[in-house]
């Protein structure tokens, strides 16, 4: 059987659940490999994780010519490594650096590329969720190794005992792959919630907030909830660019998504309509989002929320 | 210096979108535009351009796409580029992001040397937002993309952009490919005497065979994936809907949330 590499989705070795939900997926393809890309001596740990869901190899490879530098080197290590394994598909977290990574090896291998996959089946057949969520594509890749970057939330991880074999890939990194560097880089201040594009539960907030998420983040934390944010809540300035949820910002496909105080333009669905369940709360009978909801409440957010976040606090005891 | 802005053209995103019985995105039947995310790109390619007054700086706007594709060129004119590039030629139809990128690449090589090639930071229509990084690849270029905010000086382009799980400072050195998002500033409107001025400005149109790229490397035929069905999504089913009388709202969504197992 051949192998599918699977890009490890890691935080300083810690492994990242879209990683686990990428290795799901390749056990329907082949024989999954994961490839770790960072310090060599984290390698073993990462290997560790992996193996508990199904990983019989673990490529390490080591990112001391890699790190620093965008996603060229990424690619380059990847290219050697395809070449050497020819893998039946290599799969990729489908973030922003994911897709680029898989942008660049599709060019160098010659293969027909995927992105934002929401499942991947055997062939691989690929399904995609376009149009702002209106309408589901089915596609294959036709030429080359099928490379396919996939969203979270996409499949269930699935725990089985892999051999998780490590082996040490050199790959060998371009003087020309290091043209562009991070200069500075800020990590993402943990909120102690849930990261978005992975919560099972979202709660985001829009104009209706006038600015006050208070209500929206109380919610959101007697919900174990990720807290998103609509573009205007975003271009007013109430909350940075990373909570957008949309078009432009991030997509979400939870169990469940609470839209408090949105109205649903067709840029913010094309964010969330993939939600299991949708909840909304708005003042506004007319906001198109109500056309989309499972439940909907219409009354102001800032009275609801508290009410409901007080419920939910005496339920849970 | 030269400034080449990649503008598409793409159905417009709040109408009605459909596909063709070949499964390719109906690009007729629904009204089309110049992609509202590649505004930002033209206006950082002007705002470049005027932050460096006294340099002779060139904006070409450049179209890969269909007949009409040309309106998204003239956009960018009104909005105040230089010049304009279409690229029409009917083996086109139906390429995917991997054959659109080697057309693009192919044409931005024959505008000449360029210094910065600019892009949004996906199309409103496909929106894998895997071009950048193709073209960067194809051309040999560095690439820094996602930029919420540019900063030029010299040859050295340094941008910030909100990374997966960091905010970034990303630096490079022209030439090199660079992609904003809608954080990166407003795009400007056409003023009157912008769409009146941009009646005399250049425009070209080239073919497949003006930059040497053979018919056979392109379109659907060619196209590296191939999509098997695409479904409208079935409407969802009309939810419960209530009104919030004296907070039976709160109460009406905790009980809906437990006869879900959310709680």
């Amino acid at each position: 059987m051949s192998e599918v590499l699977v890009v490890v989705d890691h935080v300083d070795g810690a492994v990242k659940k879209p990683t686990y939900e990428l290795l799901a997926i390749a056990a329907r393809l082949g024989e999954p490999s994961a490839v770790f890309i960072g310090p060599a001596a984290q390698g073993d740990a990462v290997a560790e994780a992996v193996k508990a869901y199904g990983a019989e190899k673990v490529y390490v490879v080591d990112d001391a010519q890699i790190k620093g530098y965008l996603v060229a080197p990424k690619a380059e290590a990847l290219e050697q490594l395809v070449a050497r394994t020819s893998p039946a598909a290599v799969l990729i977290p489908s973030s922003a650096e994911g897709k680029e990574v898989a942008a660049r090896l599709a060019i160098k291998t010659s293969s027909g590329l995927i992105t934002d996959a929401i499942d991947v089946q055997e062939g691989p057949v690929t399904t995609q969720s376009v149009f702002a969520g209106n309408f589901t594509v089915t596609a294959k890749v036709t030429q080359g190794t099928p490379i396919i970057t996939v969203k979270p939330n996409s499949a269930a991880p699935v725990e089985a005992a892999g051999a998780g074999v490590v082996e040490q890939f050199d790959a060998v990194i371009s003087d020309a792959a290091k043209t562009a560097q991070i200069v500075a880089s800020q990590p993402r201040q943990s909120t102690g919630r849930p990261e978005l594009t992975e919560a099972a539960i979202v709660v985001s907030g829009g104009r209706g907030t006038g600015g006050n998420f208070e209500p929206v983040e109380n919610f959101a934390d007697s919900m174990g909830a990720a807290v998103g944010a609509s573009r205007a809540a975003v271009d007013s300035g109430w909350k940075p660019h990373t909570f957008q949820v949309g078009q432009t910002g991030k997509t979400v496909s939870p169990q469940l998504y609470v839209a408090a105080g949105i109205s649903g333009a067709i840029q913010h669905r094309a964010g969330m309509q993939t939600s299991k369940t949708i909840i909304a709360v708005n003042k506004d009978e007319e906001a198109p989002l109500f056309e989309l909801v499972d439940f909907g409440v219409v009354g102001d957010l800032h009275s609801v929320l508290p009410a409901a976040t007080e419920q939910i606090i005496a339920r849970k005891g | 210096m030269n400034i080449v802005v990649c503008v598409k053209y793409v159905p417009d995103a709040t109408a009605d979108r459909q596909f063709e019985s070949d499964n390719t995105v109906d690009r007729v039947g629904v009204d089309g535009l110049l992609s509202e995310l590649d505004e930002y790109a033209v206006e950082q390619a002007l705002q470049i351009k005027e932050k460096r007054d006294g340099e002779e700086i060139t904006v070409t706007a450049l179209c890969v796409g269909p007949e009409k594709g040309v309106d998204a060129v003239r956009k960018a004119l009104q909005m105040g580029a230089d010049k304009g590039v279409h690229v029409v030629d009917d083996a086109i139809a139906g390429s995917d992001a991997i054959a659109t990128s080697l057309v693009l690449a192919k044409a931005i090589e024959k505008i000449g040397p360029v210094d910065l090639v600019v892009t949004g930071m996906a199309s409103t229509d496909a929106a894998m937002s895997v071009v950048p990084a193709m073209l960067s690849e194809r051309l040999g270029l560095p690439q820094v993309t996602q930029a919420s905010v540019v900063e030029t000086q010299g040859n050295q382009v340094r941008i910030k952009r909100d990374g997966d799980s960091a905010t970034e400072v990303i630096g490079g050195t022209m030439p090199l490919v660079l992609s904003v998002t809608d954080q990166s500033g407003e795009a400007r409107y056409p003023s009157f005497k912008g769409i009146m001025a941009a009646k005399k400005k250049p425009l070209e149109t080239l073919s497949l065979s003006d930059l040497g790229v053979d018919a056979g490397q392109v379109g659907l035929a060619a196209a590296w994936t191939a999509v098997e069905e695409t479904a409208a999504r079935p409407p969802r089913t009309a939810g419960e809907i209530v009104k919030d009388e004296d907070g039976s709202g709160a109460t009406a969504l905790v009980e809906f949330l437990a006869s879900k197992k959310f709680i």
